[in-house]
């Protein structure tokens, strides 16, 4: 029988583990500082066009429609990475390249969650050099980035409980190895954007919130 | 001690019956039910087009419609809802009032208050609507806009179907431009 992590220190408790396995399916919420930001920056505008790279949520897509009266652009980058066979002639950088058909500065905000984690840095310089390509000037792009120690593979699902939190939920996925990028790197990925918001939480999570300047400031 | 005054209290019943409600009632309480209410639930039919109709075309309609069975073309129920059953697969543009989805759909969605992805439920295209739900285990890809009203589609509105004047089994066919084929 495979070892499961719910169930230790549980045997004898079956309500304790059915609390654990519980949780461990609603996900762990956490408070964010950035989103807030995020959507400030898309409410002055009148019918944004968000695009949103994680897992398909329908209650982000109510939470955003609602708050934005926005159109969403659903790319699930994640269940791309989970589908993409390992030994592929074209690299995965290729292929992100060419992933995103849309047209240059039709996009004004962009959710990445935490995607960039599990890129390696090739692949990562890629699909930021695109995104910034889709993004209008002016536009919002938010990321969350693991800390050094991170090492869980899972694909999680963000869930917006509100402005303030985030629960992260991990998901039946084959998932890949998560790293942790260096802030220069991301911050060299992603040229052409400004940094506009950092911030390290308690969870050790990174948010950045990058704005796209015009192209003469 | 009071005593409640049974006398005034009124029977907890909904003040326009639904046809669920009408349905789950007793025989004795159906019969107490009066002639221009039974007419009222008659006019508000749904129709459905079983799992082994294949049609290929337009639809269009005026009353609500249960689709379980395959279409390919466009699909349009202006002021209703429209529902594609679990056994349903529709490679076609909708545009309906209302769109619940419990089996697959490729194309894209307007819906004029509501599209409604059920668990399982598959949706390849884009959706416009005021209101968008998708439920946990739902597949959707594609875009979703929420900003736009639903654009007039091209072509005049279906002609109503005065359902009242017409038989019972006419009443309810959707009004269809379409080469219908039974399998099976």
């Amino acid at each position: 029988m495979l070892w499961d992590p719910r169930n230790k220190g549980n045997k004898d408790r079956p309500e304790a583990a059915a609390a654990a396995a519980a949780l461990a399916d609603t996900g762990q919420q956490f408070p964010t500082k950035a989103l807030r930001k995020f959507l400030a920056s898309l409410t002055s505008r009148e019918s944004p066009v968000l695009m949103d790279l994680g897992p398909v949520v329908g209650s982000n897509v109510t939470f955003f429609g609602e708050r934005l009266g926005c159109k969403i652009l659903l790319e699930d980058i994640f269940g791309d990475l989970d589908r993409y066979p390992k030994n592929s002639e074209t690299p995965l950088a290729e292929y992100l390249k060419t992933r995103l058909k849309h047209e240059p500065g039709s996009v004004d905000g962009i959710l990445c969650w935490n995607l960039f984690d599990f890129l390696d840095l090739a692949s990562a310089q890629a699909l930021a050099a695109s995104l910034t390509k889709v993004l209008r000037t002016d536009g919002a792009l938010l990321a969350f980035f693991a800390t050094v120690g991170a090492t869980d593979a899972r694909f999680s699902k963000y869930i917006i409980a509100n402005e303030d939190s985030v629960r992260q939920r991990p998901y039946s996925s084959t998932g890949r190895k998560q790293t942790a990028l260096q802030n220069r790197d991301i911050i060299r990925m992603f040229e052409g954007l400004k940094v506009s918001e950092s911030f390290l939480l308690k969870t050790n999570v990174r948010e950045f919130l990058f704005r796209k300047p015009a192209p003469n400031a | 001690m009071w005593k409640r005054d049974e006398a005034v209290r009124q029977p907890a019943q909904p003040a326009v019956p639904t046809n669920e409600a009408a349905a789950a009632a007793p025989a004795a309480a159906a019969q107490a039910v009066r002639p221009d209410t039974i007419k009222s639930q008659n006019v508000r039919d749904v129709v459905n087009i079983g799992k082994s109709v294949v049609i290929k075309g337009e639809l269009n309609g005026s009353e609500d419609l249960t689709i379980e069975g395959h279409v390919e073309g466009k699909i349009e129920l202006r002021d209703h809802v429209l529902t594609i059953g679990p056994n349903g697969k529709i490679k076609a543009e909708l545009f309906a009032k209302s769109v619940v989805v419990l089996g697959e759909v490729i194309g894209n969605v307007s819906a004029s208050e509501k599209v409604d992805i059920r668990e399982n439920g598959s949706v390849e295209g884009d959706i416009t609507s005021p209101r968008v739900a998708i439920a946990e285990g739902a597949h959707f890809r594609g875009s979703v806009d929420m900003a736009q009203k639903v654009k007039a589609a091209s072509g005049p509105r279906p002609a109503e179907v005065k359902s009242q004047q017409q038989q019972p089994s006419q009443a309810s066919q959707p009004v269809m431009q379409a080469q219908a084929q039974k399998v099976g």
